[in-house]
């Protein structure tokens, strides 16, 4: 689930209280559904066990809502391999393809990342499209063929063309991401 | 990769002060069909018309089979444009005086075939391409869509051994355009011809064997392979 990948990116940032995790990640991911303080706490806890971040000090007084995180190495390592990493190209993946956009913007000095990350997944979309655009040219494809590989030529063309978009303003984004 | 058709190397075009194409590399290989997409304004068109001879680039070489277009004479590069390639312009340019069946088999006249085969060739195009009810139409009396599928015929009518095609598909609604696409494609994998296809539009770049994608003048992307 990418939420746990949107905890990781905030600390990269620096180590962070789970009630900064929430509320930024409530602030950053245009249009996210507000995270539970539950959901955030057992996020953390499975991080914690799979090794990708660490407890890094108490604040005076007791509490988990006391405790700030840090990223390990080995959680580094993770966040990168998933900010690089292709969604398959399927309809409706859009909303995750954002989300590591905006991860891959605010954990990082540049857009680099980011812009490797979406001509990455552009060229995905492209090929996945070459492919359904043969089958759909196929002889003995019916008319319900042809319809059904439109509908996901269709769907995957709308993401490529904001991909696009995106890839044209991505360094105004990231200059906004980096300054909230 | 077969053969090379088609060799350019560090293409620089200029136009006044705005650089349209900046050291432009790209091979192309014979029976390949190649997308050429990216936004307006990158170069598509620019780089069509350098790998056409329509253009001589500022620096840099078109090389077809081998042979530098900029080392051939004028005369022997509009001989290979008549009888080694098609070009389809991205605007148009139909003769506004002929009708549709005698600007298609313009191209066939000029190379010496007779009238009654030139017609008959022309007729066939066009009925390929979903026109050939404007056959005695004039350019003037044709939708801009039916006007770019005369401008196809045109281009394919003598069986070019390259085709460019320059937005083939953008004045057309999805359903014509997926259509001529289809002829279009079909037609170039069974007779092995390569075709340079310039899109802005990744659906259309779907029909091709691989894209370059290009960016203020110069290639974006690793060529994408099949
Ligand atoms: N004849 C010309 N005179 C001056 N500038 C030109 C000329 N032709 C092209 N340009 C400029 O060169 C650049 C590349 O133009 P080109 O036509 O190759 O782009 P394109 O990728 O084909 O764009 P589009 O998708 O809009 O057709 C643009 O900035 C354009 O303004
Ligand atoms: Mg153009």
């Amino acid at each position: 689930m990418s939420t746990a990948f949107v905890l990781l990116g905030l600390l990269a940032r620096g180590p962070r209280h789970g009630y900064e995790l929430k509320r930024e990640h409530d602030n950053r991911l245009p249009r996210a559904r507000p995270l539970a303080f539950g959901q955030v706490y057992a996020t953390i806890g499975r991080l914690i066990r799979d090794g990708l971040i660490d407890e890094a000090g108490q604040d005076k007084g007791a509490g988990p809502e006391r405790m700030s995180y840090v990223l390990t190495e080995q959680g580094r390592e993770k966040l990168a391999g998933w900010l690089a990493a292709v969604e398959e190209p399927a309809p409706h993946v859009q909303s995750t393809v954002l989300t590591k956009v905006i991860v891959a913007l605010f954990g990082s000095d540049d857009a680099v990342a980011a812009r490797a990350y979406l001509s990455a997944q552009r060229r995905a979309h492209v090929n996945r499209m070459r492919e359904l655009t043969k089958e759909r040219s196929d002889p003995q494809a019916s008319i319900a063929d042809v319809a059904a590989a439109d509908y996901a030529i269709q769907h995957l063309d709308a993401d490529v063309r904001w991909m696009q978009t995106t890839l044209d303003r991505v360094d105004a984004l990231h200059r906004e991401v980096a300054r909230s | 990769m077969n053969d090379p058709v088609l060799q350019a190397e560090g293409l620089v075009r200029s136009y006044g002060k705005t650089q349209a194409l900046r050291g432009l590399s790209v091979t192309i290989a014979s029976g390949e069909i190649v997308a050429v997409s990216g936004p307006s304004g990158c170069g598509k068109s620019t780089l069509l018309h350098c790998l056409a001879g329509i253009i001589v680039p500022d620096s840099g070489a078109v090389r077809y089979r081998g042979q530098p277009l900029g080392e051939m004479s004028e005369k022997q590069r509009s001989r290979l444009r008549r009888t080694s390639f098609g070009v389809l312009f991205q605007f148009g340019q139909l003769v506004a005086e002929l009708p549709a069946v005698d600007n298609v088999g313009l191209p066939l006249l000029l190379g010496g075939y007779q009238k009654r085969i030139a017609d008959s060739k022309s007729l066939e195009w066009l009925q390929r391409l979903g026109v050939a009810e404007v056959a005695s139409a004039l350019p003037s009396e044709m939708s801009g869509g039916q006007a770019q599928r005369v401008a196809l015929a045109r281009a394919m009518v003598t069986e070019p051994e390259v085709l460019f095609a320059d937005e083939p598909t953008g004045a057309l609604d999805s359903l014509a355009g997926e259509q001529v696409l289809e002829v279009l494609t079909s037609h170039a994998r069974q007779r092995n011809m390569t075709v340079v296809l310039v899109t802005h539009d990744a659906k259309v770049a779907a029909y091709a064997d691989r894209e370059v994608l290009l960016r203020d003048g110069a290639q974006l992307a690793a060529e994408v392979p099949a």
